[in-house]
């Protein structure tokens, strides 16, 4: 199934305005939403995955080496992470831009 | 064909939703619509039909249920009336904008307050914007016949939209009638078994009801407009069909004795059977009245409607609700609306009558007649009057 354009005509809206492809929300970069981004001080880091667990976007990542990473194609700088984040290692950083 | 038997209204069309094989049913009783849901309960305590009847807590929760059990691709029925109505007022644009096939029959009754059981069409007009087919029923048997075709017409992939039939609270629930029922066989095999264009279905997934953006809302409305639209051409094909097969035959507005009628009374539902007889009266004494009904509602059947009526000298608009504060009738408004661009200004006459279960006599006829006669001859018409009302309208001298 194709992805659909993102400015459709009405003509071209799925019956009662249904997503007909699973997972296509993906396709919505919500990481341009942010106007703060977390960043992790990872010597306090105990690798234990909280912030990935309560991250309501689902997008930090635990890596091979047990730290986290946070794709910010995604994130929209809610900063659930820094506050569930018991050891105090994520603060959230001003985006410049 | 079926025998014709007496019986109650509600019970018939029970009788008939059963014999339209449904699956779902989610209602929570109202007067008048009780007996309606009471009969269909039993049906399937009894086993006669093979559906799911979900006791809800609430009307809110039955359109909710409604919408998951046709969302689910099940054929779905549900009733009620009045404030049952205005509380699932919120999940009825859902319905519509998920593109939903619920078939729902409205016992006409007034809104509080003060509290009133009894019928007349503010729960219909509050509910106008819903994005729903409405049909109006006049009898029983038409409000048996009419459920069939509901069915047919919502379920129709060209329309894929929910259905609000309307019937009269207790002057059709209630009413004992000889009506022809149809069995299960004769349904079937006009209704076809309901084969939805797409479904929640963990096979095949899809998501429902998304959030519309700023960048999608205005389309999105746009394409139910034009779904609501295009389920005319469909709805007069199933109203042929079924007089095809049936023969009771049903239009978008229908005519009473209007021809060379000079004065045209504009009525729904059941107070248009008094008016035919009142009508049947005037004639033997050679008045030139005639009377124009709106059979479908919305969507509102403009040309149809203009042709019925653009060779009145006056039209006398009774509507059973208006709009405090406003500029009178919502059916008057609507008619003054599409009438607005005709070369020719008929003159308007606007009643509101019938209110929370006054009777509309044959008297109040002749009061109308009266003023839609004035205003034939060439005499200014007033703003809408609410009459029946003892102390004479606000206002008016």
């Amino acid at each position: 199934m194709s992805r659909q354009s993102a400015n459709p005509e009405w003509r071209e809206l799925a019956l009662g305005m249904a997503i007909t492809e699973p997972g296509s929300s993906r396709y919505n970069r919500t990481g341009d939403w942010r106007s703060s981004r977390p960043v992790w001080v990872f010597e306090k880091c105990v690798r234990c995955g909280v912030c990935s667990v309560f991250c309501p976007e689902g997008c930090i990542e635990m890596q091979k080496d047990g730290l986290p990473l946070a794709d910010l194609e995604y994130c929209k700088g809610c900063g659930i992470c820094v506050a569930e984040c018991w050891t105090g290692c994520i603060e959230m950083e001003e985006e410049k831009d | 064909m079926a025998e014709r038997k007496g019986m109650e209204v509600s019970i018939g069309m029970a009788e008939t939703t059963s014999a339209c094989d449904v699956d779902v049913i989610a209602a929570y009783p109202i007067t008048p619509q009780t007996h309606v849901v009471e009969h269909l309960s039993e049906i399937v305590a009894d086993g006669e039909l093979d559906a799911e009847f979900i006791p809800v807590e609430s009307e809110h929760a039955a359109m909710s249920a409604c919408c998951g059990s046709a969302a689910a691709g099940a054929r779905t029925f549900t009733a009620t009336a009045s404030q049952g109505l205005a509380l699932m007022h919120e999940i009825l644009f859902i319905a519509s904008s998920l593109r939903l096939p619920i078939v729902m029959v409205v016992a006409n009754r007034a809104l509080s307050g003060p509290i009133n059981i009894w019928n007349d069409h503010s729960d219909v007009m509050t509910n106008r914007d819903a994005g729903w087919i409405q049909v109006f029923a006049e009898n029983g048997q038409e409000a048996c016949d009419l459920i069939i075709q509901s069915f047919k017409m919502a379920e129709d992939k060209r329309v894929l939209l929910p259905v609000m039939l309307h019937f009269d609270g207790f002057i059709l629930s209630h009413m004992v009638e000889p009506m022809e029922l149809m069995s299960r066989d004769e349904v079937k095999s006009w209704l076809p078994d309901y084969e939805p264009q797409q479904r929640l279905d963990i096979d095949n997934p899809i998501s429902m009801g998304p959030v519309g953006v700023p960048e999608v809302y205005t389309e999105a409305k746009m394409a139910g407009e034009a779904a609501l639209r295009e389920s005319y051409g469909p709805i007069c094909e199933t109203f042929e069909s079924f007089g095809d097969k049936f023969g009771r035959t049903y239009k978008p507005v229908e005519s009473y004795r209007s021809e060379d009628a000079e004065v045209l009374l504009i009525s729904m539902g059941g107070v248009s059977e008094t008016a035919m007889s009142w009508v049947d009266e005037q004639r033997e004494k050679g008045e030139k009245v005639g009377l124009v009904r709106f059979r479908l509602w919305r969507p509102l059947p403009i040309d149809d409607f203009i042709a019925a009526v653009k060779h009145a000298k006056s039209l006398v608009v009774i509507d059973r609700h208006f709009s405090p504060g406003g500029p009178g009738g919502p059916v008057a408004q609507e008619i003054k609306s599409v009438l607005y661009n005709e070369e020719r200004r008929i003159p308007l006459v606007e009643v509101v009558a019938g209110l929370g279960g006054r009777d509309i006599t044959f008297e109040d006829f002749s009061n109308m007649y009266q003023k839609g006669k004035a205003a034939a001859a060439g005499e200014p018409t007033p703003p809408f009057e609410l009459i029946q009302v003892r102390g004479g309208h606000y206002g008016k001298v």
